[in-house]
Order: C-alpha cells, then sequence, then structure tokens
C-alpha cells in the first residue's frame, strides 16, 4: 500500500518535471526570474550559513580535541579531521539539509498558495506552460548559486573552527593551521561541489512539485511545505549515500 | 461564438466516479454577455472550466467559431489561449507584481510591443477599469472589488476575444457589484467579445443577462434572457430566481397577477 503509494507520486513527481523542461516562452523573462531566483534562495541564505558555519567548524574543533586526547596521535589531527569532517559531510550534506528547511519550505509555500488561489491556472489560462514558468528558474538558479553557498561555508566553518582556537588556546592556532593543510585531497572539494548540485535539485523540484500539486486551502500548503522538507531531506540523505559510495570507492 | 455540444464531467468520488456536468447543449454570441448560472454546487465552474480547457470532458465538443478546443493539440491550444481572457472567482493577480506590472504580464509574455507600447497598453487597460492612480499598488494593498478591476484589466489586455468571469462579483458589495456589471457588459460591447459570466446573484441576471443558460444539477435547465426569465414556468428556475427575500415578494405578487396572465395569454393563443 505504502509502496504503491510512493511509486505513484514518484511517478507524478517524474511527470511533473517532464512538463516542466521545455524552452522559456521569454529569454528576457526567464533570465530576470532566474536572477531574483538566485537572490532570493541563494543570497539570502548567506547569513543563515555563516552562523551555522562558523558554530559548527567551532564546535567539531573542540570535539575532536575532547575525543582525541591521545599522546600517540600527532598535535595536528584536531585541524585534518575537522577539515574532513567539513569537506565530506557538513558542507554540502549537512548544510542542505538545514537549507532545505528554509529554501524548500519557501518555494513549496510559495508555490503552493500560487495554486490555490488560481495564480496557477491564470497562468494557464494564458497559454503559458505554468510548471515550466515557476518551476525551471528555481530550480536552475538553486543549481547555480549552491556550488558558491558550499564554498562560503567550507570557508567559514574552517575559519570557525580558527576562531575557537584562538579564542581559547584548546589547540595551538599554528598547528590547526598546518593540520587543515596536511594530507589534502582536492578531490574531496569537488566531491562536495558536484553533491550540492545534486542536493540543490533534490530541494528545488521536490519541493516546487508539492507545491504545485497542493489541492484545498491554506492548511493543505502548510502540510505540503512540510512534507516538503521531509521528502527532500530523506532524499538528500537517499542521495548522499549513493553518491558517497560512488565517488569515494 | 462558443458552441457546447453534450459535454459530459465527471469526477473520481470515493466508491466510485461522480458525474458533475450531463449532455450540456449551449450556445454564446460574440458581443454578448453570456451568463450562466444555478445554485452553488452545479457545476458551473466545472463547465467554465471544461470550456476554458482546464479540464478536459469526458465526452462532447467545445466549438470555438468552429474550432473544437478538445481535439486540440498543445500548440493549438495555446495560440488559442491568447484569445482567452479570464477573470478568476478570487481575481488570481500575482501577489509579487504590481498593478501595472499584473496588466503588463501578458503584454511581456507574448505581445511583440516595446516597453513604452506595453506600459501604455496597460495604462489604457487600468483608465478603462477606472483604476487609475493605483498602478504602483500592490494587490494586497487593493479591496477586494479593485483586485477584480484590476483582474480585468489584465484580462483584457491582449484585447481578448472570449472573455470568462467565474464569480465577478462574489464577495461584493451591491453597489460595487453594479459597477464591476456595467463594466464587464461594456466592455463587452466596446470590443464585441464573447463575455461568459458564472454567477449566481439575480441583480446581474437582471441587469446584464442577454444570454442566459440556467444549470440545474449538471443539467440545462433552461436557457433564455433578462426579460424571459419572468415569463417562464420552470420550476427548479423559479426557485432559484425568487429565492431572495426581495423577490420572494415579487413571486408572491406574480403568482396572483402576472404569472397566471402570462399563462392565460399563452392559453389563449
Ligand atoms: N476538481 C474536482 N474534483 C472533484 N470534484 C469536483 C472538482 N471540482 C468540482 N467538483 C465537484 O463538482 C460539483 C460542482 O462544483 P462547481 O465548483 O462547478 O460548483 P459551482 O456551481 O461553481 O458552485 P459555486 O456557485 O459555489 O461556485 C461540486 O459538487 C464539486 O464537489
Ligand atoms: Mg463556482
Amino acid at each position: 500500500m505504502i509502496l504503491n503509494k510512493s511509486l505513484d507520486s514518484f511517478g507524478n513527481y517524474c511527470m511533473f518535471m517532464w512538463r516542466s523542461i521545455g524552452v522559456p516562452e521569454k529569454w528576457k523573462v526567464f533570465f530576470r526570474r532566474y536572477m531574483d531566483e538566485m537572490a532570493k534562495l541563494g543570497i539570502d541564505s548567506i547569513p543563515l550559513i555563516l552562523i551555522v558555519s562558523l558554530f559548527i567548524g567551532s564546535l567539531c574543533t573542540i570535539l575532536i580535541k575532547l575525543n582525541i586526547n591521545n599522546p600517540l596521535l600527532p598535535r595536528y589531527t584536531v585541524g585534518l579531521t575537522t577539515r574532513e569532517i567539513i569537506l565530506l559531510e557538513f558542507s554540502s550534506s549537512i548544510l542542505c539539509l538545514i537549507l532545505s528547511g528554509k529554501i524548500g519550505s519557501n518555494i513549496a509555500s510559495e508555490i503552493g498558495t500560487m495554486r490555490v488561489t488560481e495564480q496557477i491556472d491564470a497562468i494557464d489560462i494564458m497559454g503559458i506552460n505554468s510548471a515550466n514558468f515557476l518551476v525551471m528558474p528555481k530550480v536552475l538558479g538553486l543549481i547555480t548559486i549552491m556550488p558558491f553557498l558550499v564554498t562560503i561555508c567550507m570557508a567559514t566553518s574552517l575559519f570557525g573552527g580558527y576562531l575557537i582556537c584562538v579564542l581559547t588556546s584548546i589547540v595551538d592556532p599554528k598547528t590547526y593551521i598546518f593540520g587543515i593543510q596536511t594530507m589534502f585531497i582536492e578531490w574531496y572539494v569537488w566531491f562536495a561541489l558536484i553533491k550540492s548540485l545534486f542536493f540543490a535539485f533534490i530541494i528545488s523540484s521536490i519541493s516546487s512539485y508539492y507545491g504545485y500539486t497542493v489541492q484545498g486551502g491554506s492548511i493543505e500548503v502548510g502540510k505540503a511545505s512540510t512534507n516538503a522538507v521531509v521528502m527532500s531531506n530523506i532524499m538528500i540523505l537517499v542521495v548522499d549515500v549513493i553518491l558517497t559510495k560512488l565517488m569515494l570507492q | 461564438m462558443i458552441e457546447v455540444k453534450g459535454v459530459e464531467k465527471s469526477f473520481d468520488d470515493v466508491g466510485g466516479r461522480r458525474q458533475v456536468l450531463f449532455g450540456i447543449n449551449a450556445t454564446f454570441y460574440d458581443g454578448k454577455t453570456n451568463l450562466i448560472i444555478g445554485q452553488s454546487g452545479s457545476g458551473k465552474t466545472v463547465l467554465v472550466k471544461n470550456i476554458v480547457g482546464l479540464f478536459r470532458p469526458d465526452v462532447g465538443q467545445i466549438l470555438y467559431d468552429g474550432r473544437d478546443i478538445t481535439m486540440m493539440d498543445r500548440k493549438q491550444l495555446k495560440e488559442l489561449r491568447k484569445e482567452i481572457g479570464m477573470l478568476f472567482q478570487g481575481s488570481a493577480l500575482f501577489d509579487s507584481e504590481t498593478v501595472l506590472g499584473n496588466v503588463m504580464f501578458p503584454l511581456m509574455m507574448f505581445s511583440s510591443m516595446s516597453q513604452d507600447e506595453q506600459r501604455e497598453r496597460a495604462q489604457f487597460c487600468i483608465d478603462r477599469v477606472n483604476l487609475t492612480g493605483s498602478e504602483n499598488k500592490y494587490p494586497s494593498e487593493l479591496s477586494g472589488g479593485m483586485q477584480k478591476r484590476a483582474a480585468i484589466a489584465r484580462a483584457i489586455s491582449l484585447n481578448p476575444k472570449y472573455l470568462f468571469c467565474d464569480e465577478p462579483n462574489s464577495g461584493l458589495d451591491p453597489t460595487t457589484s453594479i459597477v464591476i456589471d456595467e463594466l464587464l457588459s461594456d466592455i463587452t460591447h466596446e470590443f464585441g467579445i464573447t463575455t461568459i459570466i458564472n454567477t449566481h446573484d439575480m441583480n446581474s441576471v437582471m441587469g446584464i443577462g442577454e444570454n442566459i443558460v440556467f444549470i440545474n444539477k449538471g443539467h440545462v435547465g433552461w436557457i433564455g434572457n433578462k426579460d424571459e426569465i419572468y415569463n417562464q414556468d420552470n420550476d427548479d428556475l423559479n426557485n432559484f430566481v425568487y429565492a431572495t427575500d426581495l423577490f420572494r415578494d415579487v413571486r408572491r405578487y406574480r403568482l396572483v397577477h402576472g404569472y397566471q396572465k402570462s399563462k392565460q395569454q399563452t392559453a389563449d393563443s
């Protein structure tokens, strides 16, 4: 029963995405909306990213220091491990989980409200492909801006770790800096950036789908935005496991 | 001219399908205000959504000057849609755009006009619906009646051949309703539009009903105009027409005087 329903939703989701692919009616309008979405979904999320990254970076450093108080391990291990955690998992997957709460609910409620107030019907009636018109700029906008957000997150997190070293001297800042440079594998950065593209697609498309298919009134819009966030989170985790297995082994 | 021929529509419901429209036949004329009336839940909105192609009928044809919308592919449908304007029950203005932005939207998407010409055309439409001065307001800053008028301006911006209005004066006070009705009626005659208005407001029916289609539980119950609507003996329609207190007295009076007289006349002739 549940399997049946999930397959059904998945089929509908695929059909929705298929419908949203297409050449925009007017490139000028598309481009304007694309820029707007990048600003709204991406740039506006930067303060949140800065705050979260700064704290998580410093927390990582503190907790790792706490757990590897072993004289056999070199002192730069703290920096190194912090870096690996940030690059491999936090800056892409965890960041996207956090962002999906903000961006996903924003997209789902915006499109859902347009659905229940017949604005989407109004677009359709004009002969515009509403799925394409509404969803494309969001999906492409978020995919474009996401790698930048991830990069900002990486830098801020590592800086957060550095800051805590300077402020509390749990680790010598110089050792920390040495740690985050040691045994650096460039591929990990690419890995995070590539993953983030997938996550950006997941967040924007799933949330759009939930918003677009709302039926009823404002209560349903609320439900749809919750469902959008939950489903995006699940899919991010699933895809995360798959990509990590494929790309790191 | 829009001809609806034998249209039926049903929806999935708990425990099977529920039919909403049963063999609807009706014709809507150019340059006339065509009204679809009927009780709440009788299927008016469903009928209009079938006509504009938001729903596809189970059986039947819908001919726009001979072109059958039910047989169109996506491209033809798109072409036809450029000739259609629609006013939704809840106005459906874009919240993120100003009045001017809303009215310019169809022009921006479909016309080859320059920015200035678009603005000029939009301004003409806004002036036409007496919203001059509210161009830069957002929909949330407008009253219900002003939103309706802004939506009318948007619907007529591309010079549509067909204009659909779903309950244009629901939620409006009687005076504003009359303003909207007259506006729709004037626009229809001025530009020769085929206007289809979906309503259960008897004031509109009496005011602007040039061609009235009465829908009763998914069937066409009666077709006529605002003068004929007094002189008919369709019980369902009479229940609908004389439902308000105001008209109940009229009905009582007519039962004693007019109604019988008209029956007498038909009996005589
Ligand atoms: N998308 C839909 N799916 C299933 N049933 C629907 C759908 N739309 C409408 N209906 C049903 O069709 C019937 C007619 O609805 P419709 O909205 O056409 O009524 P209406 O005449 O416009 O009423 P009102 O004057 O209140 O707007 C209702 O019983 C409604 O439940
Ligand atoms: Mg209705």
